[in-house]
């Protein structure tokens, strides 16, 4: 592989909306002159992904997560923008010429109970890609490369003989693992792979995909609301807020000095077994309704620093000096001063204090 | 933080509970022999895998074991009395009123046919006497504790109408108007985003602080209880494995699941290329290993491992069932 071609990102998003149309049946509107409704999904996302790292997107439940990971499987279409894969745009793709691309694109559900079809052996669920994208010409090829799947993935090659069900949960994600790499993948989409898994399964199940991104060079995009778990596996982070990306960059640098309000909020509640009983400033306010965001930035209700511009004007995207690109009024303004931002956060939050007092 | 120095008799004492499962293949047991106090106002964690029997503990101390679940060994004493050979009649006077519930999913432990207002009302009618109106009027006082804005108006509206958080904060209101002095709270954040677990999570503690409510939180998420809770109970295949001070666990986990556990967290800001695993799975309770239930995951299993189950030995503040420290000098 040459640098000019891993310079370039193996996944570009650019401008990517998804909008719902919520409306009524036509009747209703006319008859009750109920007006159009609609939801904005996922509002104008930029996104580069380079070949061989890891892209985490975070945040809270509603905040479009999961429709960026179906838009880029192709299982939503675009209301806007592009899906670049490899010099390719996916949206203006023809059905027909997916295909191709289909077996270059995989993914894993959150869900290992219902992401595989009870009623099938683990050794047809894994080789269901092979035979539809016609990569083994025999059975007894199929076999071979089945139970070299299963061994990869830490099962034995017996274990295709089973059913779903004779499985635990960390066993079932193992066999999902299996099914997307089956067709030699180059990107992942990983939708909340371990949400459902307990946390000594979790940790085999992560080291697991560390390994088989390391082996295969496979690129990952990662989608969880686990920050510690979106630390250990990712290169770069996208904080999801309403739609929006609100601030992403290298993990290390979202990690260790976050800007954006938000990011900051999340990194303070996350649950720290370490930290034993810290005074957190409590965090105000819930998400709010999709359907009808505030005006001006998004987050402007929950934002300790928000004023009228908040309030008025949704914030562009900038580049910081880290490297990162943050979605505010105040940090680009400087407002976010250690005063204002009262909350003692995690130890990347301290540094940025520490920093922005020196 | 010492908490076995407790002055007063414990308020919930479980003996050797164990709770089986009566199948066609023969009775599987899920819970077996756990033994716990706890004391008035403390709040202890319960964590483990799913299938540990956590939430079955907790299930049994509210008398909401269904068949074909049932107690076959072992007491729980409330306030110095047994419950749980009490009629269901009994035991229904007694939830509720001395013994509040939440839920994970609030969703689900609201009725949607009725609004929250009617919800609270019944429930303080059926537990304190009190007319109609000052039933209402607690259940308003109630809603602005748990810290719902404007609670005259959102008293008269269905549970549909609130968000996750907020609907949870009308279970702990509902659990908590009849001022119990015990509540369980299984998995009461697991169903919500962090940043309304942390306000639910402060809530919890600061509603059962003001009332000297005692509180037994089960959850799977060991961070919950670091924050939250004074002691915790680890338990792995129907078994407590450990017992003590948060503090101690945390900082020093004794047992090999512990630990294992511990490790494996993956924690924002440590920068390690592997996470730590158990590996293996916990053991169906069809076919439980002999001995220690943990042996065939554990990394310092030996031989009597695999023969005797390990009896709880006392550590700092508290026990760890685990044949490495049967040998320590006392």
């Amino acid at each position: 592989m040459s640098t000019a071609t891993e310079q370039k990102p193996l996944v570009a998003l650019d401008g990517l909306s998804k909008t719902f149309d919520l409306s009524p049946p036509l009747l209703n509107r006319l008859i009750e002159r109920k007006g159009r409704r609609s939801l904005r999904a996922v509002d104008g996302l930029n996104i580069d992904i380079p070949r061989g790292k890891t892209f985490a997107l975070v945040g809270e439940s509603g905040c479009g997560k999961s429709t960026v990971a179906k838009l880029v499987v192709g299982l939503h279409g675009a209301s806007a923008g592009k899906i670049t894969f490899d010099g390719t745009d996916l949206t203006k793709l023809a059905a027909a010429d997916r295909g191709a691309f289909r077996k270059r694109i995989q993914m894993i559900f959150q869900d290992p109970y219902a992401s595989l079809n009870p009623r099938w052996r683990v050794r047809d669920i894994i080789a269901e890609p092979l035979r539809s994208f016609g990569i083994t010409s025999s059975k007894a090829e199929e076999r071979a490369e089945v139970g070299r799947l299963l061994e990869l993935v830490g099962l034995s090659a017996r274990d295709g003989e089973k059913f779903p069900h004779e499985f635990s949960g960390g066993q079932r994600q193992r066999i999902s693992i299996a099914r997307a790499i089956s067709s030699k993948p180059e990107f992942l989409v990983c939708d909340e792979p371990t949400s459902a898994l307990d946390v000594s399964v979790q940790s085999q199940v992560l080291n697991l995909m560390r390994d088989l991104q390391d082996e295969l060079g496979l690129t990952y995009l990662f989608i969880s609301h686990d920050l510690a778990v979106v630390d250990f596996m990712s290169d770069y982070v996208g904080v999801m807020y309403l739609g929006r990306l609100v601030e992403a960059g290298p993990a290390e640098r979202i990690f260790s000095a976050p800007e954006h309000p938000y990011t900051r909020l999340l990194m303070d509640t996350v649950p720290d077994i370490t930290m034993g009983r810290r005074n957190r400033a409590p965090v105000i306010g819930e998400v709010p309704n999709p359907i009808t965001p505030p005006p001006g930035c998004s987050f402007n209700p929950r934002c300790p620093l928000a004023n009228d511009r908040c309030r008025a004007q949704a914030p562009e995207a900038r580049k910081r000096a880290g490297g990162s690109i943050v979605a505010c009024h105040a940090v680009e303004e400087g407002r976010d001063t250690p005063e204002t931002v009262a909350c003692e956060t995690g130890e990347g939050a301290r540094m940025q204090l520490a920093r922005g007092a020196a | 933080m010492s908490t076995t120095t407790f002055p007063n008799a414990p308020l919930l004492s479980v003996r050797d509970l164990s709770i089986c499962f009566d199948t066609r293949h023969g009775p599987l047991r899920a819970v077996d022999g756990i033994t716990f106090d706890l004391a008035p106002g403390e709040i202890l964690g319960m964590v483990g895998e799913s299938g540990a029997g956590k939430s079955l503990t907790g299930t049994a101390i509210t008398g909401l074991l269904e068949r074909p679940g049932r107690i076959d060994r072992g007491e729980i004493l409330f306030e110095g009395k047994r419950i749980d050979t009490l009629s269901p009649d009994e035991m229904r006077r007694l939830r509720g009123r001395r013994i509040g519930a939440i839920f994970q999913d609030p969703l689900t432990s609201l009725n949607p046919l009725m609004t929250v207002g009617q919800q609270l009302v019944q429930t303080i009618r059926t537990h304190l006497p009190k007319s109609k109106e000052a039933a209402r009027a607690r259940a308003i006082e109630c809603l602005a504790e748990v810290g719902i804005p404007a609670p005259e108006a959102r008293i008269d509206q269905y549970p549909h109408q609130f968000s996750g958080g907020m609907r949870q904060r009308v279970v702990i209101a509902l659990a908590l108007c009849a001022e119990p002095s015990l509540v369980i709270a299984d998995e009461p954040t697991t169903a919500l985003d962090v940043s309304i677990q942390a306000q639910i999570l402060d809530l919890l503690k600061k509603m059962c602080r003001e009332r000297g409510a005692a509180v037994i939180l089960v959850t799977h998420d060991m961070g919950v209880i670091a924050e939250t809770a004074d002691r915790v109970a680890v338990m792995y295949s129907g078994r407590v494995v450990e017992i003590g001070s948060v503090d101690r666990v945390v900082r020093d986990p004794r047992h090999p699941y512990t630990k294992g556990l511990m490790q494996s967290i993956p924690r924002v800001g440590s920068g390690v290329q592997r996470l730590t695993q158990i590996d293996g799975a916990m053991p169906r309770l069809t076919d439980l290993p002999s001995g220690c239930a943990f042996h065939p995951r554990c990394p310092r299993a030996f031989d009597t491992c695999q023969q005797t189950r390990p009896a709880a030995l006392p550590v700092e503040g508290g026990h760890v069932a685990c044949h490495l420290y049967q040998e320590e000098p006392a």
